[in-house]
């Protein structure tokens, strides 16, 4: 048996859990859902849709905001209940902040950031996606699946799984973290999701002064301008110009990457483009991966040339 | 406070990768060495937390002979001393491998805090961090973008996905993965790198526990799941025929 843990915020399921279970539908064997939190019964009932043997729940108050002690207290207690052969949970920010510890609670591998189940194993992303690796695991274990590796619209519903609660008790003193409430960083000035163009750079730009040049082939295009995580880091561009998952997420008509690698952590905010233009040095930049239109050139001799035909 | 900051040895982000003979790994006899970068970060907030708060910071590095690089490197930028965990299989470890040898590293050593970088450039588990944090029995907070320290502990802001964060309060001891671009990053000076010659790293064997419990049978380049058309051609004829294309077949201009 396969046991999904979903994700959900203040009763809105994370369309990630989706393609969690499409994967652990993929692998062949049964599948349940454990949800955590504290009044899941909403997310729980819209999870009973899916083709899953089981919907579990642990509602507890303790579980109210999500804490990583929280979750491996629970999670332990139902992975010992159920002893599923493996467990399956998003790579989010979430999970990537309590998974390690429920693994070394409940002694088992884990297996991160999969792309594809293969046999007993799987395959991941190694060097910054610019190599993939078959990855071997023995007994019982859990994996992350990186978003965007399966297809919520993939995932089989038509079941009627019974929803059970699930007996744990979490002792809330064994909590160590105190979460205060989310919040965002102050208004974003760009909204970046409504531009038809898109011209983004990345490190590849090289310095500062640079941006000019790319600042003069969107104004040649239409587009916006915007960056990958690093060019923000930097603070040459504003955070509220940063594409990717902690940034923003944009499916414009074009998109151009100029000089950026094409990092996990960028693509999920923009593989959705109708377009995707990559230039890049290095031919093997996993940007290409998803690009319509790839230049492996220097883009300080491209660039200017594109501008100039643009321009005629 | 006593701070430890894990760091890892990866080849540098230009060097051309090649798989060695057996497909089960890179060619990494032939290749450049770095500082994986979120490590960097997580130096930097140690040492800026030291001159604020005064105290230690301990680098450790679990890895083979070839990581003193970027151990001296760490202290060339400001660490106080290391802990050096040497083993040639460290080289290929799995997370659970290289949290165990840290684990032994830092077990005995008393500190208040442990920083971590999110994950590493080779590999990419991102999990040695609250791998270690459980081994350690401490609490943690991953993915920190700001670090405070209070009269029970720390208050850290966490990012959490889609522009959104949150302040978390925990107890010391504790351990942080750090968010890259948290801080600017200091690079060594002269001084630096010479007094770093006279600081002491302390090797320490590879405890038996330290197994990789995940195995790479074969590595890799992906194939294109995408038909990506490579425009050939000087800058110029690229950059002309990209231009025809966008405005002819992808009509994007």
């Amino acid at each position: 048996m396969i046991l999904v843990v979903a994700e959900h915020r203040e009763g809105k399921l994370n369309r990630a859990t989706l393609e969690t279970i499409a994967a652990a539908q993929s692998a062949g064997s049964p599948v349940k859902v454990a949800v955590l939190g504290s009044g899941v019964d909403g997310v729980a009932k819209e999870l009973a849709a899916a083709d899953v043997a089981e919907v579990l729940t642990i509602d507890d108050a303790a579980l109210k905001e999500y804490t990583a002690d929280g979750f491996v207290l629970a999670l332990e207690q139902l992975i010992g209940r159920e002893n599923p052969e493996r467990v399956f949970l998003p790579h989010t920010y979430q999970t990537r902040d309590f998974a390690p510890a429920l693994a070394a609670r409940v002694k088992r591998p884990l297996v991160t950031d999969c792309v594809a189940v293969k046999g007993n194993g799987y395959v991941r992303p190694m060097f910054q996606g610019k190599m993939q690796a078959d990855v071997a695991v023995e007994g019982p274990h859990m994996a992350t699946f990186q978003i965007g590796a399966f297809r919520a619209d993939a995932m089989k519903s038509g079941g009627s799984a019974q929803v059970k609660p699930a007996s744990v008790s979490i002792d809330a003193s064994k909590i160590r973290q105190k979460p205060e409430a989310p919040f965002k960083e102050a208004k974003q000035a760009v909204d970046l999701s409504q531009a038809e163009r898109i011209v983004s750079v990345g490190r590849g730009i090289k310095g500062q002064e640079h941006l000019q040049l790319a600042q003069q082939l969107a104004q040649a295009m239409g587009a916006e301008l915007a960056a990958s995580r690093p060019i923000c880091d930097a603070g040459w561009l504003p955070m509220d110009r940063q594409i990717g998952s902690s940034g923003q997420t944009v499916a414009p008509k074009l998109y151009v990457a100029l000089g950026i690698s094409g990092a996990i952590q960028h693509l999920v905010g923009m593989k959705g483009s109708r377009t995707i233009v990559a230039i890049n040095k290095d031919p093997e930049a996993p940007i290409f991966e998803i690009a319509d239109y790839g230049i492996a050139g220097d883009l300080f001799e491209v660039v200017p040339a594109m501008i100039a035909e643009l321009n005629k | 406070m006593k701070i430890a900051v894990c760091v890892k040895q990866v080849v540098t982000r230009e060097w051309q990768l090649r798989v060695n003979d057996q497909k089960t790994w890179i060619r990494d006899q032939d290749a450049s060495f770095e500082l994986n970068e979120p490590d960097a970060y997580a130096l930097e907030e140690a040492l800026r937390l030291k001159e604020k708060h005064g105290g230690e910071v301990v680098v450790c590095s679990a890895g083979p002979a070839r990581a003193a690089q970027v151990i001296r490197e760490a202290l060339a930028r400001g660490a106080d001393r290391a802990i050096h965990v040497e083993s040639d299989a460290l080289a290929t470890a799995d997370a659970n491998g290289v949290a165990e040898a840290l684990a032994a590293a830092i077990r005995d050593e008393q500190v208040d805090l442990v920083l971590t970088g999110l994950q590493s450039d080779d590999q990419g588990f991102g999990q040695v961090g609250v791998l270690l944090a459980e081994k350690l029995g401490m609490p943690h907070a991953t993915i920190i973008m700001e670090v405070q320290k209070s009269d029970s502990g720390l208050r850290v802001k966490r990012e959490l996905e889609g522009g959104w964060f949150q302040w978390v309060a925990l107890p010391l001891p504790a351990l942080l993965t750090i968010q890259s671009g948290i801080n600017q990053l200091r690079y060594a000076t002269l001084k630096g790198i010479m007094a770093a010659k006279k600081k002491e790293i302390r090797k320490v064997a590879a405890p038996a526990s330290a197994q990789t419990t995940q195995r790479i049978t074969s590595i890799y380049f992906p194939e294109k799941g995408k038909k990506t058309q490579m425009l050939p051609g000087s800058p110029a004829d690229a950059a002309k025929e990209l231009v025809k294309r966008l405005r002819e077949e992808a009509r994007a201009l």
